[in-house]
C-alpha cells in the first residue's frame, strides 16, 4: 500500500499533502496537551511496531504480496492522534531510508495509513467495545473487526488515488502519464486482495495483541 | 518485567523474524504489491512506461533501497536476510531517536 514516486500526479500528491499538513499540526497539538512523558516510549514502540510489521510481506500465491500496517493496534493503545504521529514517523523513515513509498507520495501514504486507517479503526473499535469491561471478549472482537475494516478503508482510498490518475493525467493519444490503471481495475485488484487476505492478517495481529495485553496489563484499556 | 520492556522484547523478536517477510513471498512466487511495480514490470504489463512515472520514479535515491544494501541485491538469500534484519534495526533506531526528540520538544511546555 506504499505508493511509490511517479504513480500519482502532482495534483493528487499536492492535495493529500495539503490535507495531511493540518492533520499533523492538530495531532502534534493534541499529543502535546495530553501525552505524558512516560508515554513517549510507548509512541516509539508503536512506531517501531508499525514499521517492522510492514516488513512481513504476506504472499498471495502466484499473485501479489502485501502486509498489515499495525496502525489500529497503535490507535487502540495510544489514541488516534498519537497513533497518527507514530505511523507517520514509520512511513517517513520507510520512504527516506528504504525507498518504500515515494517522497512525493508521503502525503498520500500518510493519508491512507496514518489518517484513514488509524481513525476508522479507532472509532470503530470504540463503537463496538462501548461500555464493555476491559478484559471482555467483546474488546478482542472489536479490535479485530476494527482492524479488518480499517485496513480495507485504507486500501479503498489507495485504489481510488491510483484509479484517478489515468483520468486526471494522459497524453492526447490517451497514454497515461502516471499510474496507468483506471478506477475499476484498481478497486478490483486492491479490494479483493485486502478483503480476502491482508485485512485478516491485520485483524488477527490486532486481536491477538489486545488479548495478550488484557491479561498482561489491562490498564491499557481503561478510558 | 514491566509491560513496556516486554513490548520491546516483542519488537526484537519481530526484527529477528522479519526475513520471513522476504522468504515466504519468494517461496510462493508472489510478486510486488499491487501498484508498486518496477519500470520493467510496468512496460511488460501495459506496453509502455508512462512518461511522468518514468520521470518521477528516480526522484529519490534511498540509502538502503528495498531494505537491502546497495550492490547486495543479487548476492543470495543469506545476504538478503542479513541486510533485511540490519535495515529493520537501523529503521527502528532512527524511529526511536526521532520519537524521543519529538517527545522532548513537545514535553517542554508540560513542565
Amino acid at each position: 500500500m506504499h505508493i511509490p514516486d511517479g504513480y500519482l500526479g502532482p495534483a493528487t500528491c499536492g492535495v493529500l499533502y495539503a490535507v495531511m499538513i493540518p492533520v499533523w499540526g492538530i495531532a502534534s497539538k493534541i499529543v502535546k496537551k495530553n501525552l505524558k512523558a512516560k508515554h513517549v516510549p510507548l509512541v516509539a514502540i508503536g512506531a517501531a511496531f508499525s514499521f517492522v510489521i510492514m516488513m512481513f510481506n504476506v504472499p498471495i500465491p502466484g499473485g501479489t504480496s502485501g502486509h498489515a500496517v499495525g496502525g489500529v493496534l497503535v490507535a487502540i493503545l495510544l489514541g488516534p492522534w498519537a497513533a497518527c504521529i507514530a505511523v507517520t514517523v514509520a512511513l517517513v523513515v520507510q520512504a527516506l531510508l528504504f525507498g518504500d513509498g515515494g517522497i512525493t507520495a508521503i502525503g498520500a501514504n500518510c493519508f491512507n495509513m496514518a489518517f484513514v486507517l488509524v481513525f476508522t479503526g479507532y472509532y470503530l473499535y470504540k463503537a463496538i467495545s462501548f461500555n464493555s469491561p476491559v478484559t471482555s471478549k467483546r474488546r478482542v472482537f472489536a479490535a479485530g473487526a476494527a482492524a479488518y475494516v480499517a485496513l480495507n478503508a485504507a486500501a479503498f482510498c489507495t485504489a481510488v488515488e491510483f484509479g484517478l490518475q489515468p483520468v486526471l493525467h494522459h497524453t492526447a493519444q490517451g497514454q497515461a502519464l502516471y499510474s496507468p490503471y483506471g478506477i475499476t481495475v484498481a478497486l478490483t485488484a486492491m479490494m479483493s486482495e485486502h478483503l480476502l487476505v491482508f485485512g485478516w492478517v491485520e485483524a488477527v495481529i490486532t486481536a491477538l495483541v489486545v488479548k495478550y495485553l488484557q491479561k498482561q496489563d489491562s490498564s491499557f484499556f481503561q478510558e | 518485567m514491566k509491560t513496556v520492556s516486554k513490548l520491546w522484547v516483542g519488537i526484537v523478536f519481530l526484527i529477528l523474524l522479519c526475513p520471513l517477510g522476504l522468504l515466504v513471498p519468494e517461496k510462493f512466487r508472489s510478486g510486488a504489491a499491487w501498484g508498486e511495480w518496477g519500470m520493467e514490470e510496468i512496460k511488460e504489463m501495459v506496453g509502455y512506461i508512462p512518461s511522468g512515472l518514468n520521470a518521477l520514479s528516480g526522484v529519490w535515491k534511498a540509502p538502503f533501497p528495498d531494505y537491502t544494501f546497495r550492490g547486495w541485491e543479487d548476492k543470495g538469500w543469506g545476504h538478503s536476510c542479513f541486510s533485511y534484519v540490519i535495515s529493520a534495526v537501523v529503521g527502528i533506531a532512527v524511529i526511536v531517536v526521532f520519537v524521543f526528540i519529538f517527545g522532548k520538544f513537545l514535553g517542554k511546555k508540560n513542565k
